[in-house]
């Protein structure tokens, strides 16, 4: 079956979103290349901001804009601002740190490519031949429906959890 | 044949070519504006001086003079610096302020995110106005100057403090009108009553003035201006992270400043005072898309001037004291008028 026939057959093929797709995750995995191998951990950090914003840009290709906009929000916004400001804080060198990480990279190595065989077998297992349908983007209103009455229980644990994190900081911080 | 319909049979590109020359011209025209009215000329008036005076009529071209001086002057990257992330960070501080303009509506049609699809407004607005962090970290870091360096600590270290009574005093606006929506918030002042009078509708500086309040005030840590102007402490720092640039870049930072305080304006009119809508002319009315934009003028004008006058009139926050009016007194605040506004929403 040639490829044009195989689209007109498969009506709801997104040509676009997969074109996109390829393009953003080329991005991603090119950037999560330079944040380990490059020597520097400010840029390591301003590379991760490169990720972050392709899983944003993925989740707005899956039609789920809130998700997206809170992948901006907490890591961009929050987290990889935290880590820069306590980077620039303790060690800030310009230029390449010839001590960033060399006798760890095996370690490293070893578990990312089994965190990545779990993630995938988990994936494949659970979806199989199946595919996602997207038929509407996913509104505000569902997400905090869904949080606020199906998964009640879940968030709320969330929260005392998030809490009690925040809590311990600040006893572990407190010096006196 | 309404504006409207005109507009409905441009193609698809076609009005978002018109709506992106639109956000450009709604942020750099009111930053200049900005410059000239509360820069050059309020302030100046408050201080028995004239200003600017030589260039066009009372000055009004000023601007245009010092935005050629300094395209014309030389680019400097310091030796040591990290060329591309110094260079780059202006453009992340500008970009940040122009994708915050996007979620402002200045009329029933006249918006820039069809508020039709999405409900995301002013969450998305939040989300990227964090982003400037980034921009200013990267300025600070790049420079490879301690000045700089310490700017961009002192401005991350305000800049987060400030961004949660920024929110969560949004959050009360939020549950009062029961959307994130930016035109729903503003039909629902339009709409709303205050112990069953609408002829106001119900602008919620009235029922959020709390919020608006602590709206103004983190807004006002947000855009480092004085009393919250730690980071650029002329006398201890020169200029903070804008120590090493010159030239465009420095003017991209001088832009974004004065553009930031507008597109904030512009937030916080549609949250507080109504956005487009004044009494008597129905928000959704088609003239409302001509209207509206020149109402959002006012409306920024007049809450840039209070920044303004803060600005000149306030001496500096010493550190401690900044953090601990975020941490101890604006976000205790801002929480207890969430659970406030949430136990009345419910009552009534």
């Amino acid at each position: 079956m040639s490829l044009l026939a195989a689209l007109s057959a498969d009506a709801d093929l997104y040509v676009a979103q997969n074109v996109f797709f390829a393009v953003i995750a080329a991005a991603m995995v090119f950037s999560a290349v330079r944040v380990v191998t490059t020597g520097n951990v400010v840029h390591a950090a301003l590379w991760l901001v490169v990720v972050l914003a392709g899983v944003a840009a993925q989740f707005i290709l899956l039609g789920s804009d809130f998700v997206a906009v809170t992948q901006v929000l907490v890591y961009i916004g929050a987290v990889v601002v935290l880590f820069l400001f306590g980077v620039m804080l303790t060690r800030a060198s310009l230029g390449d740190d010839e001590s960033v990480g060399d006798e760890k990279r095996v370690m490293a190595a070893v578990v990312g490519v089994l965190l990545f065989a779990v993630m995938a077998t988990g994936l494949i297992h659970t979806y199989e031949d199946g595919r996602l349908v997207i038929e509407n983007p996913q509104s505000v209103n569902v997400v905090s429906d869904a949080i606020f009455s199906q998964y009640i229980v879940a968030f709320e644990a969330v929260s005392v959890l998030l809490l009690a994190a925040l809590i311990g900081a600040i006893v572990v911080a407190r010096k006196d | 044949m309404s504006t409207t319909q005109v507009f409905a049979e441009l193609a698809y590109w076609q009005q978002t070519g018109i709506r992106v020359g639109a956000a450009l011209a709604a942020v750099l025209l009111v930053a200049g504006a900005l410059v000239y009215m509360h820069l050059f000329k309020a302030v100046s008036f408050m201080q028995s001086r004239l200003g600017p005076m030589e260039a066009g009529p009372y000055g009004s071209l000023q601007l245009l003079a010092e935005v050629g001086k300094h395209i014309q002057k030389e680019d400097i990257f310091p030796a040591k610096a990290d060329r591309f992330v110094f260079g780059a960070a202006p453009f992340v501080v500008l970009a940040s302020t122009f994708l915050l303009v996007v979620v402002v509506p200045a009329g029933p049609d006249a918006w820039f995110i069809d508020h039709h699809n999405s409900d995301l407004g002013i969450y998305l607005g939040l989300a990227v106005s964090s982003v400037s962090v980034l921009g200013i970290l990267m300025a600070g870091w790049g420079s490879s100057n301690k000045y700089s360096l310490l700017g961009g600590l002192r401005a991350t270290g305000q800049l987060i403090a400030y961004e949660l009574p920024l929110i969560l005093a949004v959050v009360g606006v939020v549950i009062q009108a029961g959307t994130m929506n930016m035109a729903d918030i503003v039909y629902a002042q339009a709409n709303g009553e205050i112990f069953g009078l609408g002829i106001v509708g119900n602008p919620y500086i009235l029922t959020q003035g709390v919020a608006f309040i602590i709206f103004l005030i983190a807004m006002q840590a947000e855009l480092a201006q004085a009393p919250f102007d730690m980071p650029v402490a002329e006398s201890e720092l020169v200029t903070g992270y804008m120590t090493e640039y010159s030239g465009m870049r420095f003017l991209l930072f001088f832009i974004g400043e004065f553009a930031t305080a507008g597109v904030f304006a512009a937030v916080a009119s549609v949250l507080f005072l109504g956005g487009w809508y004044i009494p008597g002319i129905d928000p959704g009315a088609d003239v409302m898309n001509l209207l509206g934009p020149l109402v959002m003028l006012v409306k920024i004008v007049g809450l840039t001037f209070l920044v303004f006058w803060t600005r000149f009139t306030m001496p500096r926050f010493r550190e401690d004291q900044l953090q601990r009016l975020a941490w101890k007194f604006l976000i205790p605040i801002a929480l207890a008028n969430i659970v406030v506004t949430g136990i009345l929403k419910v009552a009534f």
